[in-house]
């Protein structure tokens, strides 16, 4: 399942450490973050919970850049 | 500018302000340093507590923690208005980065600003306002002068004139009248028109370009993997590159040479490092050049699915056509009518009278080359005998319409045609009365297409259809295309593709332009699948990884060219920035470049490099 989420985060650079530190959450088959439209795209794999991946996801993502947001 | 960003201008003027004023003053020692502190935790306190932030989730290696090492590192050599002014550089990067991005985001969503935010529905003799998303299929929806057509349908009422540019690039009005089918996303632009409604909002046109715009460039290139691969390695090469650099050559110096260790100069020469290590520049204008690239295109009327699909058209040697409908218009037309004895109106009137009651493309295009209301009543007798064509009384005279067979069935013998088209032959009365050549038309600016093209520097063009040998050749000679193959099955046409993907060059790309239909297949098994005329075509949509709007065969060359512009530019960046970089570097290691050169290859090639690459938004002329 694919969901898309927007993001909002101010470089470019830590844009690809959220798509590294989303990729690597448990749950996570995929992830892609487009930081010119400020989305992050989200594979999860099969028989996840997206909202509680998203949650990790968050988590982690706050631990590589502390000042980005998604909106879930 | 927006709030973060105001902000952030302010606290950058007015520690600019201060470090001008402080270095006017007659200060050293401990007041210099006191007085220097405040512009610098003016300006860079939350770079300070990123940092230590970051230090605490063990992710050092990134920009702030540079920028607070590097400053921090400058202060304690007593360097305080180095310090500071780096640490007001980078903020004045970050804030024009910041800005630049916002604005060129801004630039493209209103490119694509081609969403209806109402239609208009018809109650009791007023006109109400209403949600796309809430009219049905079938139902009877207003558009005035002025206003964008909503939803997909077919014209009731009305005539007028709609601007197609936000969806075609193209900026000659189209005219449409009753009966004629309309897409949303249009602007009417001179009267008033009622639509019936044929699609949910969610199924038009206009929802569907929408949702591939929004998804375009979320498919990668490898430029941008590899940037974002290069800046994971290059800056944490270069912070340990700083280390080696503030204690080798001191400590060398100072056992193996016996000179003085000169720590404080080596540090510096380290610090300097450190500035110029931030991969913003590179990071940054990369993925723009890419974004802003894909909303020029998008504004020339050529979609294009995702930056890898930009990246592979603009390495395009090879491009496959489809002929009917790609390089043809893909409707019938009579051509000409040859070897009559009465007069080619008369001999018209009775082909097109027998075969009126039929919807065959021929029958249409014999029907609208009469050019006057055809009576129906005047035809008795209809019969139609399959594969051969139709028989029939016109005004109580027999009259035969169809292929050579059916001539020779009943007892007529008729005359070869040179032509290459499909030829219809008329007798009447029992009498063979000559043949009319119906043909499809080479689209216009097909034959410039080609030209334009082989500019564009494609090799290699191969057309496959499934019409005949002689037709096939002909078209392909007019237009000057290389290669071609002929009386193809939609299957073969995958084979024929495959077969030349197989022997293309490793760095080339083949590209097939296909109008959608029936080619599904070849478009997705193809480097790039192209889809013409897509406007109203889901299927083209879904299956093509780049649409063109209209079906202008020059926009190929034109998307090319585009692509090609667009790689150039994201080229440029990467050589330029990683050039002046590793310049400085050198330049930073012997001592030569001090801090002020070192923000300058950091903020200063981010600013050129991103100025370069919102070039590609603008394609005018191409």
């Amino acid at each position: 399942m694919k969901k898309t989420y927007k993001i909002d985060v101010d470089c470019a650079n830590c844009a690809n450490k959220m798509e590294e530190a989303a990729k690597a959450t448990a749950g996570v088959k995929d992830a892609t973050v487009n930081f010119m439209m400020l989305k992050m795209i989200v594979e999860f794999e099969d028989g996840q919970d997206p909202k509680s991946v998203m949650k990790e996801v968050l988590k982690n993502c706050k631990k590589v850049e502390d000042d980005c947001e998604i909106y879930l | 500018m927006n709030k973060k960003q105001k902000k952030m201008l302010a606290r950058i003027i007015i520690s600019a302000a201060l470090i001008v004023l402080f270095s006017m003053l007659p200060i050293d020692g401990y007041v210099e340093f006191v007085l220097f502190m405040v512009p610098y935790l003016v300006i860079g306190y939350d770079i300070l507590k990123k940092a230590w932030k970051g230090i605490l989730n063990r992710q050092v290696f990134d920009e702030n923690f540079l920028m607070a090492v590097a400053t921090i590192g400058a202060i304690l050599l007593r360097d305080y208005k180095e310090g500071v002014a780096v640490m007001l550089f980078y903020q004045i990067g970050e804030l024009f980065q910041s800005y630049a991005v916002g604005k060129s985001r801004r630039n493209i969503s209103e490119l694509m600003d081609i969403r209806p935010d109402y239609a208009n529905v018809e109650t009791d003799g007023k006109l109400e306002k209403v949600d796309p998303d809430e009219v049905a299929v079938g139902t009877i929806i207003v558009v005035q002068p002025g206003e964008k057509i909503p939803i997909d349908g077919i014209v009731t009422e009305g005539k007028t004139s709609l601007n197609t540019s936000a969806l075609t690039g193209e900026s000659l009005p189209r005219e449409v009248a009753e009966g004629d089918e309309v897409i949303s996303g249009c602007i009417n632009m001179s009267g008033l028109i009622r639509i019936r409604t044929t699609k949910e909002f969610g199924e038009s046109t206009v929802s569907k370009i929408l949702e591939l715009m929004e998804n375009s460039s979320s498919l990668k290139s490898r430029s941008e993997n590899f940037i974002s691969k290069f800046a994971k390695y290059y800056t944490p090469a270069v912070c340990y590159g700083a280390l080696a650099l503030a204690f080798l050559p001191p400590l060398v110096r100072m056992i193996f040479m016996g000179l003085s260790p000169m720590w404080g100069d080596w540090i510096y020469r380290a610090l300097t490092f450190l500035v110029i290590s931030c991969p913003c520049a590179l990071v940054i204008s990369i993925p723009l050049g890419f974004f802003a690239g894909i909303g020029g295109a998008s504004k020339a009327g050529v979609l294009v699915k995702g930056s890898n699909y930009l990246e592979a058209l603009s390495q395009t040697k090879t491009v496959v056509f489809d002929k009917t409908g790609t390089m043809t218009e893909g409707v019938f037309e009579v051509n000409g009518v040859h070897h009559s004895k009465m007069a080619d109106q008369k001999l018209l009137e009775y082909a097109a009278l027998a075969e009126s009651a039929s919807s065959h493309p021929i029958s249409k295009s014999l029907q609208k080359a009469c050019q006057k209301p055809l009576d129906r009543t005047r035809v008795t007798d209809i019969e139609e005998i399959g594969g051969n064509g139709i028989t029939a009384k016109v005004d109580g005279i027999p009259v035969a319409v169809g292929n050579a067979k059916l001539m020779e069935r009943i007892g007529v013998t008729p005359m070869d045609c040179h032509h290459v088209g499909t030829v219809v032959h008329v007798a009447v009365n029992g009498e063979y009365e000559g043949h009319i050549l119906i043909s499809d038309r080479i689209k216009p600016h097909a034959k410039q297409a080609i030209e334009n093209l082989k500019k564009a520097g494609v090799t290699r063009t191969v057309m496959l259809t499934g019409d005949r040998k002689r037709v096939a050749d002909s078209v392909a000679a007019e237009l000057g295309i290389d290669e071609v193959h002929s009386e193809l099955l939609p299957a073969d046409k995958v084979s024929r593709v495959e077969e030349l993907l197989s022997k293309k060059g490793e760095k080339e790309t083949l590209a097939f332009v296909g109008d959608g239909i029936n080619d599904a297949p070849v478009l997705s098994r193809a480097d790039i699948g192209i889809a013409m005329g897509a406007m109203g075509s889901d299927a083209a949509i879904e299956a093509a990884d780049i649409v063109l709007m209209d079906d202008d065969p020059l926009k190929i060359a034109t998307a090319i060219r585009i692509s090609k512009r667009c790689l150039r530019i994201v080229y440029e960046n990467i050589y330029f920035a990683i050039g002046i970089k590793l310049i400085c570097l050198l330049l930073g290691a012997l001592g030569i470049a001090n801090m002020w050169m070192a923000i300058f290859a950091d903020v200063g090639v981010m600013i050129l490099a991103v100025l370069n690459a919102i070039r590609t938004l603008f394609v005018k002329n191409m």
